[in-house]
Formats: structure tokens, C-alpha cells, sequence
């Protein structure tokens, strides 16, 4: 076929393959099974259907955790987790409602993307794992009680070295750290108490529930900080402000050199 | 060229000899381009010029009664403002004034000059005979005056005494304080979490003062020889701030299912140096090139963390003495 | 009446002839030649707003409680130096437009001279008989950047108080004598004396402005004792015979224009765009830090060459003879500056070229130097690239470790690449163009009269 021809071939082809890779990205992982007893069944029922179907292959039965690498027999999972006996409702509220649980491969990163889970089955799986025996309830954090001033304190001091002082997330190595902009008050909270991946756990006798509140409250905050400035650029520092200088500033003013140094007429 | 400027002289002569009194003059040669009048451009750049005033007055007004978002309306206006003053001046340079060109000679090699300027500096040399004695005295004492009109800045700091490099606030059985000064205690001190700790009664500012307090599983201690005992229980105790350059090593690595996820560590934000926390806090990535100065710790009678001696180490960037010695407990 | 007052002041002052000879002055007028204007207005944007701003700010590092109009900072203890930026934010009425206008001038003036030092190298404008105004301009830039450095370290913030912190580890990592030149420009060690704050305060406001405008003035006299260079556009242009727009009445308003246009862009983003909310980042304290810290747009080359550079110490029977941070922090800017320095005389050496330039060259009709040209600035700008890695990795999750490695070898690998394709573009370009004069000459040979 003809240079042209085959170009427009392969071109098609590339467009093919990227579209199609990008619906694969878009679908949740394989083997998530949903309402595996019929959609009847109570709530116990259905927490343990789904979690014997989604979760035991890496967290093992009652959640005892599986501490070494195991195969499952179903295609290439590997089995691999810790146990979540004494997590309370807490922590499994808190993954699965940020869409971090289930994940594929144990040492990958959890990170925030659509809950795999309705409301229902989240409710059902929580009460589950809670089931396995103590653990903290979902916390109820009370931002409006806590001081600003004192959750920045406390925020740039314990937090900030990984999610920056803004909450616009950073690098620590092996992990992207995550942007804090779109956690609600109990999931913020619930990260706090529970040290999610590579975060440190602080608990009560660490940072009290006071100082829990203003954190929370802090970031809250962070997310609409006082731009008295005008466009506030993301609030990461002078990497946008160096990118302004040339995209904007320079672009224009060579505009204007270009309008200036023309022929005069 | 020559008649050109023969024309512009001629020119100048007769405006000024014929400015006062007569009206009657001849009218000298033009320097400036003739241009055709242009008024519908003139009234653009007066157009310009006034709203440029409005722009400028708006700004004044924005001050004045304060209004909300004002800096956004002060900047809007006032680079309003330039911006159509900007306008007017190009237009008037483009439309309004005469646009011409004008050709001028670059300056040409200029050896008369400079030749006569060689022959100023020889004939002044020329009586002088001791010419190596006075140039080696006069390099002398410039030399001299110049060392000594540089020397008050060595008052700037302590030039050649840097003791204070190896100074650190610590010392035997200081206890650790946090922000506000209340003492840490070791059982409070978890294995998930890291604490910041400062000598009590010392300067919070000073570099070697702050220390990251973490605890390690005692059986994955690994700690250089001679240390054995520095970390009681398993708590250890590192200087803040970074070897590579001074950057404060706020974060810490925590993985929550271990076998699977990176091991602890502390981390600087700056450059990613990662150093672990249970062998010394020995480098494992990034680009200090030493690790972090080590704390010895010990657990008093009422549970309290104090300093069992003076940091293992200078804190902080390395310098050519910084491998030489300790600070003195 | 105009006549009068020429007649007035000539008469006091003699300044006539000199005036019309300078009003008289030809311009060149191709437009890149107004980019070193450009950092000039950029110039006096910094001067205005920073003398206003030397009225408000207090360059002092004196502990005490904030208790502004900012709440969040509210109880918190910070130095007297960072609270009157918050005061001068918060509490004077023009305050942040004038601060935030004189942060995007310095952006802006550096960009600038960069964009200029890019027109003058590619065009051979620095040959002989310029080779000192272009040494003055080298030497310009890099006070810039340092003067822009301490600029915005004297705000004492959580972001600039950890670019003071590389700063020192950078001094102390010269060998031999590292230790002890930091112990002279900080008193004491890091964060030094009280008296340090009012040593960068001087040198911001006093000392690095008059060493700039000195500068500025050699190099404009300098530019106009020569005459400025000009491309053959024209067949009047030639080595001996430069033509442009007269100072007045042509060049004059074209120039006005542009001062305002600066100052009109520059005023826009200072009161549009924000820049350095140095209130949320808080105040400066040895034991904390943020991720994400960066310097600004103009040191992030050093950022990227700090975090290049391997692991390791040379240490030598137990003394630090070269501490990491001297080769990205110390000899790289070194090494460029040198480079940038010496080039007028390595190109004399290079091409034989000792004779008097006054015409520009197209940069491809200079395919050697355009092409070691595009390599050594891709080598600055990947180094540049890898300073922002954690943020790629952050917005288009590419891995942090992978990057590292990839600019590390990229960074010896790409300039050569890239200077090579430039330098056979450049004889393409030519070959194309000689190809096409022929072909003319063969069509109007061809013709009848």
C-alpha cells in the first residue's frame, strides 16, 4: 500500500490500542464480585459474602492476614495482606469509601479513585471487619471547635514534610503522597488514626482529639486558602509562578517587541 | 554625510542668528522627515490618554474607599492604565510623529587617538629611572593598604576559629522536651509515629538542637559498634536536620503491612535523602553523603528520655572537619 | 518658548551638542534587539516598588507573637522581619499589589536578560569590538540571580528559610575553606547572627542595586559608543554604515511604549496572579519543613543538579575534602558562568575569527556555534527539568527514581543529540537557500529582456 496509506493505517491502529488501554484503566480491578448471595440477603450476610469474595484472598478468613505470599489458584492474584482482626469499623470505613481498598497486589500504593463498593456493601463490609473483634468506631471529628492557628501548628509540624504545607501532596520515596483536597473531615481523621501505606499512625496519646479537630480543620481551610494575591496558582510555590513568568509575561512581552519593531509604516 | 551635516550646521547657525527680533528668516534645512498630519490617529492616541486618566482615577478611587478584593482592582486598574498609556505612545510613535530612517557610521578604528595616548603615558615615564623600586613599592604598599582596608571584614565572623561548628546545646542527662517544653516520656514515645525533640532550656533556633525521635523493633537494630547501649527499648534519637544541606528531615516512613511496603525511614523533603533509622540512620538513598549525627538516649527513674552524651557527630552540611571529632558531652 | 529653554539650559550645562547627537541616535529596529529593553524597564519596576517596600519591611530576625489580620497565623511566634510582610500584605492598603508587582519583576527580569543573553549569543553580537559590553552583561545576570536569591530570602518564610539552609550548605561545601567563608557571611552557624539578616538586607537594597545599575550604565554606554549591532536587511546596512529609527522622534515613543507595557504587564500579574503567599507557608523554624519547597524559576538548574548528583562525600584521611552539594551547588553555576565568560574569546580561537563584527549573523549562518549553542543551553535546561521532578511525579505520576535516572544519563546524551540536529539544520537551512538563489538566477537569466 501506499506511504500515505499505510500512515493513516497506523495511526488508526495507535488510536485503536490507546483507546482501548484506556478503557481498561477505567475499569475497576478484576475479580471485584458483588451481591454474590442475591440481593435479599442481610447485612451480615452480605458483608461476609462480599469480603469471602473480594477480600480473604489477602486478608485471610476473619481477617487473620495472610503474612506470606501465597497463591490463590485464581489466574495470576497473589495472596498477600495484613490482618484486620482489631481494626474496628475505623479502617475499613476509610478505604472503602475512598475507593483505596480493594487493591490489586499487596506493596502497591492505595491511592483515591471511585469506591468499588455502594453504600450498601461499604455499610456491610464495615460491620463485618468491625466484627472481627474490638477496634475503633468511625471517628466524628468537630472541625469547628478546633483554632486554625493551632492546627497549622500542628500540621506543618507533623504533616507537612509529606503532604506539603497546603496539603497539595509530595513525594516521599515509594510513595506519591497524596493531595488532601478532596478527603472529607472523617476520612481525614480516620488517616490520622490509622497511618494508611507509608504514613505514620498517630494515635489519641499522640495527637488528643483536640488537636485532631483543629488539624482537620486546618485542612479544611487549606483547601480555600485567603488568596488576597488573586489567582492563587495551585498553591505548590514558584514552579507555576516560573511557568507564568515565560507563558504569560514573556510570551506578551515579546508580543509587544514583535508589535514595536516592525517597519515603520 | 559631509553635506548633510554641512546643512544641519548651516541650520543651526541661521536659527540662532536669525531667532531674535526679524521674522523674516530663511528657512533652514530639514532635520526631521516631513509627515503628512494625521489627525483621525491624534484622536485616537487623545482617546487612549483619557482612558487611560479613567483607568488611573479608578485606581485612586479603589484606594480611597477600600474596596473588597483590593489589590485585584487596584493592579486591574493602574495596568489598565499603563497599558493604554503604552498604547498611545506607540500609536503616536507609529502614526502620529514623522517615522523615518536615518544612516550613521560606525566608529572606525581610532588608532591616532590611540597612539597619542601611548605617548602621553610614555613621555610621562620617560624621566623616571628607578622604575622597578617605585613599582615594587608602590605594589607593595597598595598591596599593604588594600589588606588592610579589607581586614575589618574578617570582624563579620569568627574567620579561622570554627569551634562553634562542633558545639551542640545537648549534653549528659538534658531531657528531651517537645514545643512546649514538657518533657517526653519514653512510654509515650509509639513505634508508628515520630516526635521532635529539643534539649530543654536551649535555643529551639539553633541547628544541632532539634532531634526526630522514633522506636524501632529492637530486634531490627542494627546500630554502628559502640552504641549498644544508645538506644534503650528500641528508641532512637536522630539530629533534624539533613547532611546533605540543612533541610529539617520532616518526614517519616512507616510502612503498615511491612513485608510487603518499604521499610521505615526519614526522609528529607529537599533532595529525598532517606536514611534508616534502625542502622545509625545510614543513607539509603539520595544525596547526603553522611549519615544523621545519632543522640545517645537514656530512660531515668521516672520514665523521662534524656540525653546519655552529646550527638555522635557535627550537625548538619559537611565541611572539612566534619568527620574529625564529636561535640563534647 | 522651546527655544528658550534649550538656549536656558545649553547655555548652563553645554549639553547640546551632545544632545543632538543623541537624539539623532539610529536604532537598529528588529525586534529582538528590544529584549535587553525589556530587563532595563523590568529594572526600574524593581527600584520603584522596592524602595517602596524598603519603607515598610523590617530586616529583623527579633522573635515576636503575630497578631495581625491573618487568623490563621494567629498567637504564633515568628521574627519581626516576617511579620511586617504580613503587615505589608494584610495591612497596607497597596501593599501586596507593590510586593507581589516586585516579585514578578524580578521573575520577569531574569527571564528577560535570559531571552536577551539567548539573542546576542545566537546572533554573534558579542564578537569584537563588543566582547566587554558582553562581558558586563554575563557578569549582570549572575548578580541578578543572586541579588533576586536574597531578595526573597530576607521574607524569612517556612519556603525561602530552607533555600537559606542549601545556600549555607553550598558555602561550607567549598573545599578547604568552606567553613570558614560561612562563618563570615553568617556570623555564626546556620541561621547565624542577628547581624546577618542586616548584611542581606544591605546587600539586597543597597549594595547589589548600585553594583547593577553600575553595571547597567557600562553596559549602555558601552552598547552606544559602539553602536548597535545590525542584521544586512537592507542594502544601506553593512559593516560600515548602520541605519535605523532616529532617537526622536521615531525610537522615543516605540521605547515609552514598551517601558509602559512592562510596567503595565507587570502591575497586572502583581495584582491578578498571586505570588509567594509566603502566609501559607508559614514562618521559618530549623526543625520543620514542607515537600514540594522550591526556589524560584532562576535557581532551579542548582535544584535539579543538587538532586543529580550520586550520593557521596570525598573524604580524604578523614577530612570532608568535597562535601555533595559543591558539585551541583557550587562548581555547575561556576562552570556555566566560566563557559559563558570565556566564549567570545573560545570562539575567536575556534573559527580564527579575530576581525571586527558589526553585522549580526542569522544563526544559521553560524552552524557551529548555533549548534554547541542549542547543546549547552539543553544541557542547562534538563538539569533545569529535573529540579521539578517530584512535581511530575505528583501531576502525571511518572515515578520519581525513574525520572532521576533517565535525566541522568539524558543530561550527557541530549545536548550532544540536540546540538548536532541543530547544526545540520543550520546547514540545510543554507544549502536550501543557496539551492533557491540558483534556481532564481537561472530563471531570471532564462527570461528575455
Amino acid at each position: 500500500m501506499s506511504r500515505a496509506r499505510a500512515r493513516d493505517v497506523a495511526a488508526a491502529a495507535l488510536f485503536a490500542g490507546l483507546l482501548v488501554a484506556v478503557a481498561a484503566r477505567a475499569q475497576p480491578p478484576a475479580g471485584i464480585v458483588h451481591q454474590p448471595g442475591g440481593p435479599h440477603q442481610s447485612q451480615r450476610q452480605l458483608g461476609a459474602g462480599l469480603y469471602a469474595a473480594n477480600c480473604a484472598s489477602c486478608h485471610g478468613v476473619d481477617g487473620i492476614g495472610v503474612p506470606n505470599p501465597r497463591s490463590t489458584g485464581a489466574g495470576n492474584v497473589v495472596g498477600w495482606g495484613p490482618p484486620l482482626q482489631g481494626v474496628g469499623a475505623l479502617a475499613p470505613d476509610f478505604y472503602l469509601r475512598t475507593g483505596r481498598m480493594p487493591i490489586e497486589q499487596a506493596g502497591e500504593e492505595p491511592e483515591r479513585q471511585r469506591p468499588l463498593f455502594n453504600e450498601r456493601e461499604i455499610r456491610a463490609l464495615v460491620s463485618y471487619v468491625a466484627s472481627f473483634g474490638g477496634g475503633p468506631s468511625i471517628p466524628r471529628p468537630e472541625p469547628a471547635r478546633g483554632r486554625l492557628s493551632e492546627g497549622f501548628s500542628l500540621f506543618t509540624e507533623r504533616c507537612a514534610g509529606c503532604h506539603q504545607v497546603v496539603g497539595q501532596g509530595g513525594y516521599v520515596p515509594g510513595a506519591r503522597v497524596p493531595v488532601l483536597q478532596h478527603a472529607s473531615a472523617t476520612e481525614i481523621a480516620e488517616a490520622v488514626r490509622i497511618g494508611p501505606f507509608l504514613m505514620p499512625r498517630f494515635s489519641k496519646g499522640d495527637i488528643d482529639e483536640r488537636q485532631l479537630d483543629a488539624i482537620v480543620a486546618y485542612v479544611l481551610h487549606s483547601r480555600h486558602p485567603d488568596d488576597a494575591g488573586g489567582f492563587g496558582l495551585g498553591h505548590i510555590g514558584p514552579v507555576p509562578e516560573g511557568i507564568v513568568a515565560w507563558l504569560v509575561s514573556a510570551v506578551l512581552l515579546v508580543g509587544v517587541c514583535v508589535l514595536i519593531g516592525r517597519k515603520p509604516a | 554625510m559631509r553635506r548633510l551635516r554641512g546643512a544641519i550646521g548651516f541650520a543651526l547657525l541661521t536659527a540662532l542668528g536669525f531667532a531674535r527680533g526679524s521674522r523674516r528668516r530663511r528657512r533652514p534645512a530639514r532635520i526631521v522627515a516631513e509627515k503628512e498630519p494625521a489627525p483621525q490617529a491624534e484622536l485616537v492616541v487623545a482617546l487612549l490618554l483619557f482612558a487611560a486618566a479613567a483607568c488611573a482615577a479608578m485606581f485612586v478611587l479603589a484606594y480611597a474607599l477600600d474596596w473588597p478584593h483590593l489589590t485585584q482592582y487596584l493592579g486591574l486598574s493602574l495596568g489598565a492604565a499603563l497599558a493604554l498609556l503604552a498604547a498611545a505612545a506607540v500609536v503616536a510613535g507609529r502614526y502620529v510623529l514623522p517615522s523615518e530612517e536615518v544612516e550613521q557610521d560606525y566608529p572606525a578604528g581610532r588608532l591616532d587617538e590611540q597612539e597619542k595616548l601611548a605617548q602621553i603615558v610614555a613621555e610621562t615615564r620617560e624621566g623616571i629611572t628607578r622604575r622597578c623600586l617605585l613599582l615594587g613599592a608602590a605594589g607593595a604598599a597598595g598591596a599593604a593598604l588594600g589588606a588592610a582596608l579589607i581586614v575589618p571584614a574578617a570582624s563579620f565572623g569568627p574567620l579561622l576559629d570554627t569551634e562553634s561548628f562542633y558545639y551542640s546545646p545537648w549534653r549528659r542527662d538534658r531531657r528531651l522536651v517537645d514545643e512546649h517544653g514538657v518533657p517526653y516520656r519514653a512510654e509515650e514515645i509509639e513505634a508508628e509515629s515520630f516526635y521532635t525533640a529539643y534539649p530543654e532550656s536551649a535555643d529551639r533556633e539553633e541547628m544541632a538542637a532539634p532531634v526526630v525521635v522514633v522506636r524501632v523493633d529492637a530486634s531490627e537494630l542494627d546500630l554502628p559498634p559502640g552504641r549498644e547501649t544508645w538506644a534503650p527499648r528500641g528508641i532512637v534519637a536522630y539530629s533534624k536536620v539533613c547532611t546533605h544541606a540543612g533541610c529539617a528531615v520532616a518526614l517519616y516512613r512507616k510502612p503498615r503491612f511491612p513485608a510487603a511496603e518499604p521499610s521505615p525511614a526519614l526522609v528529607c523533603p529537599c533532595h529525598y535523602s532517606t536514611f534508616d533509622p534502625a542502622k545509625g540512620a545510614a543513607v539509603t538513598f539520595g544525596p547526603a553523603g553522611r549519615p544523621l549525627p545519632q543522640l545517645p538516649l537514656a530512660i531515668d527513674s521516672k520514665g523521662e528520655l534524656r540525653a546519655a552524651g552529646n550527638l555522635s557527630g557535627p550537625v548538619g552540611p559537611a565541611f572539612w572537619g566534619v568527620r574529625t571529632r564529636r561535640p563534647s558531652a | 518658548m522651546i527655544r528658550r529653554a534649550i538656549r536656558f539650559a545649553d547655555e548652563r550645562s553645554g549639553a547640546a551638542p551632545f544632545l543632538r547627537k543623541t537624539l539623532r541616535y539610529a536604532f537598529p529596529d528588529h525586534w529582538s534587539f528590544l529584549l535587553g529593553e525589556v530587563a532595563l524597564y523590568a529594572f526600574f519596576v524593581l527600584i520603584a516598588t522596592g524602595i517602596y517596600l524598603t519603607f515598610f519591611f523590617q530586616p529583623s530576625t527579633d522573635p515576636t507573637v503575630y497578631h495581625g489580620s491573618y487568623s490563621p497565623l494567629d498567637g504564633l511566634e515568628v521574627t519581626k522581619a516576617y511579620a511586617s510582610v504580613l503587615r505589608i500584605s494584610f495591612d497596607v492598603k497597596a501593599g501586596l499589589l507593590i510586593r507581589q508587582t516586585h516579585h514578578w519583576a524580578a521573575d520577569v527580569f531574569v527571564a528577560a536578560i535570559v531571552l536577551h543573553l539567548i539573542r546576542v549569543f545566537f546572533t554573534g553580537a558579542y564578537r569584537r569590538p563588543r566582547e566587554l559590553t558582553y562581558t558586563v552583561g554575563v557578569l549582570m545576570l549572575f548578580t541578578a540571580l543572586l541579588e533576586g536569591y536574597l531578595g526573597y530570602s530576607l521574607v524569612d518564610d517556612l519556603l525561602s528559610g530552607m533555600g537559606l539552609a542549601i545556600g549555607y550548605a553550598v558555602a561550607l561545601s567549598i573545599p578547604f575553606v568552606g567553613a570558614n567563608l560561612a562563618l563570615l557571611i553568617w556570623g555564626h552557624p546556620f541561621p547565624g547572627d542577628p547581624d546577618f539578616w542586616s548584611r542581606m538586607y544591605i546587600a539586597h537594597v543597597l549594595i547589589f542595586p548600585l553594583l547593577i545599575a553600575g553595571l547597567l550604565g557600562l553596559h549602555l554606554a558601552l552598547v552606544a559608543s559602539r553602536h548597535h549591532t545590525q542584521f544586512a536587511s537592507r542594502p544601506a546596512q553593512s559593516e560600515r554604515r548602520v541605519v535605523g529609527l532616529p532617537a526622536v522622534p521615531a525610537q522615543a515613543p516605540r521605547s515609552l511604549g514598551l517601558l509602559l507595557s512592562v510596567a503595565a504587564v507587570l502591575v497586572f500579574l502583581g495584582g491578578l496572579v498571586q505570588i509567594n503567599p509566603v502566609w501559607l507557608w508559614g514562618p521559618y523554624h530549623v526543625s520543620q519543613a514542607t515537600n514540594g519547597a522550591q526556589p524560584d524559576w532562576y535557581l532551579g538548574w542548582l535544584i535539579g543538579a543538587l538532586r543529580l548528583v550520586p550520593s557521596f562525600d570525598l573524604v580524604v584521611g578523614g577530612r570532608t575534602l568535597v562535601p555533595n552539594p559543591f558539585w551541583g551547588g557550587a562548581l555547575f553555576p561556576l562552570v556555566v558562568m566560566a563557559a559563558l565568560l570565556a566564549w567570545p574569546w573560545l570562539e575567536r580561537r575556534l573559527s580564527g575569527d579575530r576581525e571586527p563584527h558589526n553585522l549580526l549573523q542569522r544563526p544559521r549562518d553560524a552552524p557551529v556555534r548555533t549548534g554547541i549553542g542549542v547543546g549547552f543551553l539543553s544541557w542547562v535546561v534538563l538539569i533545569f527539568m529535573a529540579g521539578s521532578a517530584d512535581r511530575a511525579l505528583v501531576f502525571l505520576g511518572i515515578g520519581y527514581m525513574s525520572q532521576i535516572w533517565f535525566y541522568r544519563v539524558a543530561v550527557w546524551v541530549l545536548p550532544v543529540v540536540l546540538g548536532l540536529l541543530a547544526w545540520r539544520l543550520c546547514l540545510g537551512l543554507t544549502a536550501m537557500e543557496a539551492v533557491q538563489a540558483e534556481q532564481e538566477r537561472a530563471v531570471r537569466s532564462a527570461l528575455p529582456e
